[in-house]
């Protein structure tokens, strides 16, 4: 589902993000990317949603190469992902729905249509009787799950989703990570980015390791499992 | 099909909503393109106007011939064959005791006429030539001139022929201030479109990053500087028409002192579509060179 291969990222100042980055994440697997920061978690971030393109190797998403994408052809690959930016990238000038109708309005499904899968996707990540709220009025969990219905309304194979639970208390970090358990259970392949690999009870869910952009696997530790309250 | 419909309509629906968040700038943005087209739509309608009140003359171009008093009736049929044989065109004898009563058929002069001891009218022939170009007429004269009998040739076109060269000037003026209004009607444009691109900077940012295509956010964009055009455009007709309108009465009143008549004409329904459709077209523009150049910078 997400392969990359030999994947090396220079910026144009000299600094090596990732060197020669090979991993391959098949359909349905849940996976954590983790790392120091600036360990180039970010970076492979945007090399697989098509945001900034490798100095050499492969990146293939779906069977598509990033790599040798055409520029008009980046808009068509982001609708089949449901991307999570770091920041979350809501807009605070329109309610809840109106941020979950955008995707939907790019891609240009019909209005009723479209409010029922924005109503869908709002209740699927609890946040159902919200719709009039304007983002502001919303705590940071909130936020964070907006920002996945917003991701998931276009019903996308594939989550990547860049530090979810950062700046999110313990409880509401593992809410969050309890929706995108609930995805990938319905054959989702969920990526995490994050620094700080937090697992649910009964899982082991595996974790790809970024070091000076090297990249290494392992599992993650039970010890860092939350206990449910 | 439909969804490349519903895809227009839903941008066209997104850029009336922008219009109408920001009224007071709407309105000023309305009233400057409205300002800006009203000069050349006034001076274009002065001239039709003008070119009205001259009729279809300018078309109609004469020559007129008078013979010496003492010429004969066999100096009338040496003209007469002369005219035949040049095959100038068509031509009209006027003998002049018809031009004597013609005469005493306009008001008041009847009495004058009547105390003249004899008719003072020459025999005249008014000759309607083909070629009317201006060159050719003084040649016509010249030749007329040197025909036996000739006392006097009258190029009667004269006056038309300076008032045509006023009118193409006039036109030309028109056309002048057209363009320059026209550009700054697309530099209008250019500047609100900025503007709005710089104020969705973050919708603009997430759409793409969502996956919006660069048609996508263009849309609404062209649609705003279309529209914005287009209203300024009926701004324009309202601000001419009001205009034209406190005109009728004052310029009735001097065509009829003259004793003409004369209405003067305003701006048609087929006139204000134009304008409202060429403010679009010239808005469209604007917006259109606008995106190209904003939205590269915003990425």
């Amino acid at each position: 589902m997400i392969a990359a291969n030999d994947v090396t990222k220079r910026y144009p100042e000299g600094r090596e993000a990732l060197r020669n980055v090979s991993f391959e994440i098949t359909a349905g697997e849940m996976v954590f990317l983790t790392g120091h920061s600036g360990a180039g978690k970010s970076t492979l971030f945007k090399l697989l949603a098509a945001i900034e393109r490798p100095t050499s190797g492969s990146v293939v998403i779906n069977g598509q190469n990033l790599a040798a994408l055409r520029r008009n052809a980046v808009p068509y690959l982001r609708r089949k992902l449901g991307l999570i930016f770091q920041d979350r990238k809501l807009l605070f000038d329109r309610n809840v729905l109106d941020n979950v109708l955008l995707p939907l309005a790019i891609v240009g499904h019909p209005a009723k249509e479209a409010l029922r899968r924005a109503q869908a996707a709002l209740a699927k990540v609890g946040l159902p009787n919200r719709e009039k709220t304007f983002p502001i009025a919303l705590s940071g969990g909130e936020q964070q799950r907006l920002a996945i219905a917003r991701a998931v309304v276009n019903r996308p194979a594939i989550i990547l989703a860049d530090e979810p639970t950062a700046n999110l208390d313990a409880a509401s970090a593992q809410e969050i990570l309890e929706i995108f358990r609930a995805f990938q259970q319905v054959g989702v392949t969920v990526l995490i980015v994050t620094h700080d690999p937090l697992c649910l009870p009964g899982t082991r869910p595996r974790i790809l390791r970024l070091d000076h952009g090297q990249m290494s696997e392992g599992q993650a530790m039970p010890s860092a499992a939350v206990a449910l309250p | 099909m439909t969804s490349w419909l519903a895809q227009h309509l839903a941008a066209l629906r997104d850029a009336c909503r922008r219009l109408a968040a920001a009224p007071l700038n709407t309105l000023l943005s309305l009233l400057v393109v409205g300002v800006a087209l009203t000069l050349p739509t006034a001076g274009w309608l002065a001239l039709e106007n003008l070119r009205q009140l001259t009729g279809d003359t300018p078309g109609v171009q004469q020559v007129s011939l008078f013979l010496t008093l003492d010429a004969s009736k066999r100096d009338v049929g040496e003209i007469e064959s002369r005219l035949k044989e040049a095959r100038l065109g068509s031509w009209r004898y006027v003998p002049r005791e018809e031009a004597l009563k013609r005469l005493q058929a306009s008001e008041g002069m009847a009495e004058i006429v009547a105390s003249l001891p004899r008719n003072p009218l020459p025999d005249a022939f008014v000759v309607t030539p083909d070629d009317t170009r201006p060159e050719s007429l003084e040649h016509l004269a010249k030749v007329f001139t040197a025909w036996p009998k000739v006392a006097h040739v009258q190029l009667d076109s004269a006056w038309v022929k300076r008032f045509d060269a006023l009118l193409r000037l006039g036109k030309l003026v028109v056309l002048l201030l057209a363009v320059l209004f026209a550009g700054a009607l697309v530099t209008i444009a250019f500047n609100t479109i900025r503007l709005q691109i710089l104020a969705q900077a973050a919708e603009i940012e997430v759409a793409r990053l969502i996956g919006a295509t660069d048609a996508y956010i263009q849309r609404p964009l062209h649609y705003f500087g279309m529209l914005q055009g287009a209203l300024g455009g009926l701004c324009a007709a309202l601000l001419v028409s009001a205009g034209f309108g406190l005109l009728v009465a004052p310029v009735t009143e001097l065509t009829q002192l003259y004793g003409a008549s004369f209405t003067l004409r305003s701006l048609s329904p087929v006139d204000v579509l134009s304008l409202a459709a060429i403010g679009g077209a010239l808005g469209w523009l604007g917006a259109r060179v606008s995106v190209q150049i904003h939205l590269r910078r915003l990425t």
